[in-house]
């Protein structure tokens, strides 16, 4: 990715266009020390870069008030990753105070520089320096101030918890009094340096360690406020109306039975049809009442029985061939298979919620949203409003796994408050999220590759219909190979997902190494390093077969027990684990995971603790594609909408995890919470080949025989 | 429309009377007259757990349970659990075992895991999962939360 370019994830928005009045609306901070990195204080919402807050963004990040309050301000969100402790840390690390002294606000677009969409795990590579940046010239400048008070050289003092000291002569100034200090405006006026130190990971003394949630108490006393609790003075609950199936047109409806009712507010705006009510009861009276006038004209739409047929006839400019054709003709062996994965959903289990309120012409909405300055902007132009009209606050919310990057119901909740005149709360229900938020593409891999009678690999033909280009590059060194993905026409509305389309390539090209492995009759293990050069990922792999016992298990093979492994790179860091399942024989054969040994690296680790939630959650969140979920859709309608149905993950799933975090102190850190998803699946399917003898190339991975849901 | 009722009952040990349907899902009342938002909405079907809240003691799930069968009860709910400052010792379990991720499940897990070791002091493993079954978690932070909880249990049998 170009420093340049602001991190972007695919997605399809929902084209809302209510446009209103135009006013103008101003957020102020309090008074004290505001530092911002290369250029003056001012307001965020007026000088907002698009993009990440890299080095150098003109972007407000530290507030130090006269009574010593530290505030930090960032525009990454919290829905569980650790993005508030790391860059917690982060801001304390360089600022040399404990981070119990740090307060750290979080995307509110009114207040804090656009960091761009937290996704892609670019908080930490991308928002850790930034906010250590803009801590450390913090910093220099109080250096600065304490030293030019005294009259002695900045080089000569120090800061240390707090204060900066003057060790020769045993004076001390407190950040707070510093911040009080008459001598501010000239210490402004000086820009902070470019070159300010941040700490060496050998120095690192909040960094590195397992600073837990910050805001945890709130989150165990119920007293936080997740934005589906958000309360307005006067406000609504609403409810919209929804398509009987995918792709429906509304030919009529009879509002009169809602409005009717007593407090009921309908609201239509083209095809948006929704209410507001007192009570989400109420609301939901009221939409029944008029949903059931409604007229509707539906729509051809494939079933999920038929999609993967549906995709490839749709398939962009058509699949490219495979211009190995030479290779495979004198190959030794030759491998082509087809490897499909199915459409799941995140089901984060805080739904998409929203308040909106609008005061004079000005709109706040306080919603959950991996994406603030993106809904920020699509409220925006929703309602042909200025920059400086809308206001997003993001409450840390109820997970996200890269499905909250679409701001639908937010505007949805602001054209229901528009028209009731009062705040308005929605709350989408789980059916509706199952069915009309976005979900995971499903993919059609076909792949094509050669070995020479040694049992190299001549050539690597690797064509993803659909889901994405996420890791369609293969690690492993072939004589030839292309790597493509096509675009498809996917009948379900599809975007982001944890890891994106890495977890499905993953899964094609770590089945197809097994299967190759297989043909030229050499173990799995072996197979992979004879290719690879990448001494991380051979790192990772090298230390998860040995810590599982690999070679062992391979040789002492017992009864229905499988072993598999898999690995991978995406997003700078480097995963590899191995499993074991147990084969259940009975009416329909079933298999359970009952061993996961995983190893991760990510280079410096920042916090070890959240790293290893996040590897762990990874792994567990990854078994349900893998095992069991997957959306089934007929006739324009979703037939699984419910957790009674769609089958994620619970207690009984988990298995025994050996998890291991390599630490890379050496080397630059990267985001951790989306790679360690993309070795299970594939590691489970070679598991169930070792087991059954049988290759299962489909996500979810089932026995043959056994029984769709 | 069904007609509105009084529907008395205690929640968090404060006597509250609310007129209203008595069809409406406790979760709601609680959430909307009551103001009490640490009950959560997670999937309207009593599957994952997060709407749960004890009901004389047991464990129900408010989402699916109507505001009249509440008539006449002892509700708690998560705020009703902490002593001023001091926390209850399984909110203590999952601060000290760092038993959550986003958190929108840890209420409704909390208050299972109360209602557990009230009926059940010394619960065996597998009492504990099955209890927990009925919990989701998306952030599948399943490992570090039967920790919190068999701290919890473990913290019960010490006098």
């Amino acid at each position: 990715m170009s420093d340049e370019t602001p991190y972007t994830e695919p997605v399809e928005r929902v084209a809302y266009d209510f446009g209103l009045s135009r006013r103008s609306f101003v957020q102020v901070l309090g008074a004290g020390l505001l530092v911002s990195v290369g250029e003056g204080l001012g307001l965020a919402a007026e000088r907002r870069p698009r993009g990440e807050g890299r080095r150098g963004d003109p972007a407000a990040r530290v507030h130090i008030g006269k009574d010593g309050a530290i505030t930090v301000l960032t525009g990454k969100v919290e829905m569980g990753q650790g993005a508030r402790a790391e860059l917690t840390q982060a801001a304390a690390e360089e600022l040399r105070v404990p981070p119990s002294r740090i307060q750290l606000v979080m995307a509110d677009t009114s207040l804090v520089p656009d960091d761009g969409i937290t996704a892609g795990s670019r908080t930490t590579p991308s928002t850790v320096p930034a906010v250590r940046q803009g801590a450390a010239a913090a910093r220099e400048i109080l250096v600065r101030l304490a030293s030019q008070r005294w009259g002695v050289e900045p080089a000569t003092v120090e800061a240390r918890d707090g204060t900066i000291a003057h060790a020769a002569t045993k004076r001390t100034l407190t950040y707070a009094e510093l911040a009080a200090s008459e001598d501010l405006p000239k210490a402004l006026g000086q820009p902070a340096p470019p070159d300010v130190a941040m700490a060496a990971v050998k120095e690192w003394k909040v960094l590195g360690t397992s600073l837990p949630r910050p805001n945890a108490r709130d989150l165990v006393t119920g007293a936080h406020k997740f934005p589906s609790d958000t309360v307005r003075p006067g406000m609504l609950y609403g409810k919209v109306l929804r398509q009987p199936s995918y792709g429906a047109r509304l030919v009529s409806i009879d509002l009169g039975p809602a409005k009717a009712m007593e407090g009921v507010v309908v609201a239509r705006d083209g095809s948006f049809v929704g209410v507001a009510a007192p009570t989400t009861h109420r609301a939901r009276q009221a939409l029944a009442a008029i949903a059931e006038t409604a007229k509707w004209e539906r729509a051809p739409h494939p079933s999920s029985k038929e999609v993967f047929d549906y995709l490839r006839q749709r398939a962009g400019d058509g699949a490219p061939k495979n211009p190995f054709a030479d290779e495979l003709a004198k190959a030794a062996k030759t491998l082509r298979q087809t490897y499909r994965v199915a459409y799941v959903q995140h089901a984060p289990l805080e739904t998409r919620a929203a308040v909106a309120e609008w005061s004079e012409g000005k709109l706040t909405v306080w919603t959950g949203t991996q994406n603030p300055f993106g809904y920020h902007r699509e409220l925006a132009g929703a309602f042909g409003l200025a920059n400086d009209q809308v206001r997003v606050v993001v409450p840390d919310f109820g997970g996200g796994f890269g499905g909250k990057h679409t701001g639908e119901a937010a505007v949805e909740t602001a054209r229901l408050a528009k028209a009731a005149g009062k705040p308005v709360s929605l709350h989408w229900t789980r059916e509706e999220e199952f069915t009309w938020a976005y979900f995971r593409p499903a993919a059609v891999i076909d792949v094509e590759a050669s070995l020479d009678a040694k049992g190299a690999l001549t050539s690597w033909h690797f064509i993803n219909i659909n889901s994405g280009g996420a890791a369609v590059d293969t690690p492993y060194r072939a004589g030839k190979a292309q790597c493509r993905f096509v675009r498809s026409d996917s009948p379900l509305r599809q975007g982001s997902y944890r890891t994106l389309a890495a977890t499905a390539n993953n899964f094609a090209r770590e089945c197809a190494m097994d299967e190759l492995a297989a043909a030229a009759g050499v173990d799995p293990l072996d197979f992979r390093l004879a290719h690879l050069d990448n001494p991380r990922l051979r790192a990772v792999l090298e230390e998860a077969t040995k810590r599982f016992g690999w070679a062992e298990r391979v040789k002492n093979r017992q009864l229905d027990v499988g072993v598999g492994l898999a690995c991978g790179t995406e997003k700078g860091s480097y995963v590899a684990a191995c499993v074991e399942i147990r084969i259940s024989r009975g009416y329909q054969d079933q298999f359970a995971v009952s061993r996961v040994c995983q190893v991760f690296e990510c280079g410096a680790i920042l916090n070890p603790d959240n790293l290893l939630a996040q590897v762990q959650g990874c792994i567990l969140m990854g078994l349900g594609p893998a095992l069991r979920e997957e959306m089934r859709f007929e006739k324009g309608e979703m037939l699984n909408p419910r957790f009674r149905s769609y089958l994620v993950p619970r207690f009984g799933d988990v298995p025994q995890l050996d998890i291991h975090l390599l630490n890379r102190p050496d080397l630059p850190s990267v985001g951790g919470g989306e790679t360690p998803i993309i070795a299970i699946a594939p590691a489970i399917a070679n598991a169930a080949f070792h087991a059954t003898g049988t290759r299962i190339r489909e996500m979810p991975i089932r026995l043959p025989g056994a029984k769709e849901p | 429309m069904a007609t509105d009722k009084a529907i008395a009952f205690t929640v968090n040990g404060q006597p509250r009377t609310v007129t209203t349907d008595p069809g409406r899902p406790l979760l709601e009342v609680l959430r909307e007259d009551l103001g009490l938002t640490g009950t959560k909405y997670g999937c309207g079907e009593g599957r994952c757990g997060a709407c749960t809240v004890l009901v004389g003691g047991k464990s129900v799930r408010s989402c699916v349970t109507p505001v009249g069968d509440a008539d006449q009860q002892a509700i708690l709910t998560i705020e009703g659990l902490a002593k001023g400052h001091a926390l209850h010792p399984v909110q203590e379990a999952f601060l000290a075992e760092g038993a959550l991720q986003c958190g929108f499940c840890t209420p409704g897990l909390i208050l299972e895991v109360v209602g557990l070791l009230e009926g059940k002091p010394n619960p065996t493993d597998a009492e504990i999962l099955a209890k927990l079954e009925g919990h989701l978690c998306r952030c599948c932070h399943y490992p570090r939360i039967l920790k919190a909880v068999r701290r919890a249990a473990a913290g019960r049998t010490q006098p």
